[in-house]
């Protein structure tokens, strides 16, 4: 991460008094390109790809193959999602969530990384070893295991709300009985438990990357703040915030990013691409091209409408990258 | 007092990150009846094998056995990782050792592309896969995830090819050493240990992508694990015992791998942690 800006400014300059023998100019090219053929067909093109299918009508996989004609369509399938109610239903669904997600992940992994930096030497080890694991579980496993819990029958939460006394059961849900309850029936609880789900996946990242920015301010700060008087309040958001700020940044555009376009929890959680009402951009899109019947034109401009989404919150991203690069 | 309650603190996180993972393995290793009983129990009383054994001799799909599909991500998952390996070290070589012209350029965008939604390129790569005629077929998924992985791969390894010092490659050139025998008997075993960390990310990303090996792999002899596990699990609710096995197997190797590159990264957190 230290040479990017350090670089720009010497690069010419080192290279335009001795003329270098021009097969040694051409190696580093040489060796780039490998990656940059790997990149080109299958990142950019593809992302071109994506954005020429969204205007036109493919609706059969056979035009896919090549053998049928592809009929351009111009903006119809964007002016056909976007008249469409539906739609709004799923960005709303998509810009709650991720705001929700953000925000939970944030707030925990900071308070579980501030808690690491103060907790004794084998305590954060163990605790530390156990928030990794959280990290390292696949996000299939780690679905597949949330939804044994929340399982109707034998679930652990179906048989802890069957262990409370029936009348505070009854008064605070007006049910006693929650064996066969379906905890993924409504979309409110449906989106609670994929929160669950996805905080839980993601607060290690945040966690690990709060501790090492932690370990970077300086311990006198803190110390001598609270010898004069500091509450643990005061002391984050006066002094630890304002140090972290770029690190704060970076994580949140990183978890925006990454929570825009959840998907694999919300397949296995919902069991398919069934439950409509639960649709965000990500399932909605791949829905659309691969649920019969097939609709590859209309599912890329909802690929389309999300990359654009993400590519704003990335262009703020990279210049956060590049000014810290420029500060280090 | 403090202490006691930061303890207390400590140990609730650890219990809420830790607990499915727990729970997971608990579950495997419970007989039927347990795992249905009214009131579950924290730790298997009777430990059984019988899910292992039920999921590795069965067939899950008549004719194919969790076997076939593990060798399948396994195929997938290390082809991916030489190809992503090799490509990204020739990459990394040229950005850490070399000063050219569109070196910046290129940094730039291995950080954008690494932020492209692949959720929304599914759609033109079955394009692609399918006029290339490679649908159906395990290379699409190796090319797929060759493609996912290489950006990352190229970044971290960058770091890895300039910690090693350059004096060294001078010395053996100017002992007589070519650029090639430089590059393999210098560079190459240097940078290894960098190179492994580099491919267990390679192996994780492969090895966990449910996406498009479900939407590239129609044959169900052809099927990776975590798509034969969300086909046959979602439609059987009731095995719990046998899918939390077979969720054991497919995650221990990730958990094991994930561990190795990060034990740096928890030996630091611990050495910050020590003055609390």
């Amino acid at each position: 991460m230290s040479t990017l800006t350090e670089d720009t400014g010497t690069a010419a300059a080192r290279e335009t008094p001795v003329r270098r023998r021009s097969r040694a100019d051409r190696l580093p090219y040489l060796l780039l390109l490998p990656c940059l053929v790997v990149i080109g067909v299958l990142l950019l093109w593809p992302l071109g790809q994506v954005v020429a299918m969204s205007f036109f009508k493919l609706d059969n996989v056979r035009q896919l193959r090549g053998d049928r004609g592809w009929p351009f369509v111009g903006w119809a399938n964007y002016t056909q999602i976007l008249g469409d109610p539906f739609f709004r239903t799923v960005l709303r669904n998509t810009v709650l969530f991720a705001a929700a997600n953000v925000l939970l992940t944030m707030v925990l992994g900071t308070l579980v990384g501030l808690l690491l930096h103060r907790l004794g030497r084998r305590m954060a080890t163990f605790v530390a070893s156990c928030v990794m694991l959280a990290w390292a579980t696949p996000a299939l496993t780690g679905t597949i295991v949330w939804k044994w819990i929340f399982d109707d029958t034998s679930g652990l939460v179906t048989w802890a709300f069957n262990a409370l006394p029936d009348g505070l059961s009854q008064a605070l849900f007006g049910r006693t009985d929650w064996s066969g309850y379906g905890w993924f029936n409504s979309p409110l609880l449906f989106f609670a438990i994929l929160t669950l789900v996805v905080v839980w996946h993601s607060f290690p990242f945040i966690a690990v990357s709060v501790l090492a920015g932690l370990k970077s301010v300086p311990s006198e700060l803190p110390e001598a703040a609270r010898v004069d008087g500091a509450g643990p309040w005061q002391v984050f958001w006066k002094i630890t915030f304002p140090v972290l700020r770029p690190v704060f940044g970076i994580l949140v555009v990183l978890s925006t990013i990454w929570d825009f376009k959840v998907f694999t929890q919300q397949f296995v959680l919902a069991g398919g691409t069934q439950d409509r009402p639960t649709y965000m951009l990500a399932i909605y899109s791949y829905a659309e091209a691969f649920s019969p019947p097939p609709k590859y034109g209309v599912g890329s401009a909802v690929a389309v409408i999300l990359t654009l989404i993400l590519l704003l919150v990335t262009g703020l991203y990279v210049r956060m990258v590049l000014r810290q690069e420029d500060e280090s | 007092m403090k202490k006691v309650a930061l303890n207390g603190a400590g140990l609730l996180v650890a219990l809420f990150a830790a607990f499915p993972v727990y729970w997971m393995v608990a579950t495997s290793l419970k007989p039927h009846r347990e795992i249905f009983s009214a009131t579950p129990r924290p730790v298997p009383a009777h430990p059984t094998l019988e899910h292992y054994r039920e999921i590795l001799t069965g067939n899950l799909i008549p004719g194919v056995t969790f076997g076939d599909f593990f060798l399948n991500s396994v195929l997938v998952a290390v082809s991916t990782v030489v190809l992503s390996g090799l490509v990204a070290l020739l990459a990394a070589t040229a950005v850490a050792r070399f000063r050219f012209r569109l070196r910046t350029t290129f940094l730039i965008m291995l950080l954008v592309v690494q932020m492209i939604p692949l959720e929304a390129l599914v759609i033109p790569l079955f394009l692609m896969i399918q006029r290339l005629g490679l649908y159906n077929t395990l290379p699409s998924l190796i090319l797929t995830y060759l493609g996912f992985s290489l950006p990352f791969a190229v970044w971290m390894l960058r770091g890895f090819v300039a910690a090693v010092p350059k004096e060294l490659e001078e010395a053996a050139a100017i002992d007589g050493a070519s650029r090639s025998q430089t590059f393999r008997k210098v560079l190459f075993p240097l940078v290894a240990p960098g190179l492994v960390a580099t491919s267990i990310f390679s192996f994780i990303t492969a090895w966990n992508e449910l996406i498009f090996a479900l939407t590239f792999v129609n044959d169900q002899s052809r099927y990776t694990l975590p798509v034969a596990m969300t086909f046959f699990f979602g439609r059987d609710d009731t095995a719990w015992g046998s899918v939390m096995a077979a969720s054991t197997l497919f995650t221990l190797p990730v958990i094991v791998f994930f561990l190795l590159v990060q034990r740096r990264m928890v030996s630091g957190l611990v050495a910050g942690a020590v003055k609390g």
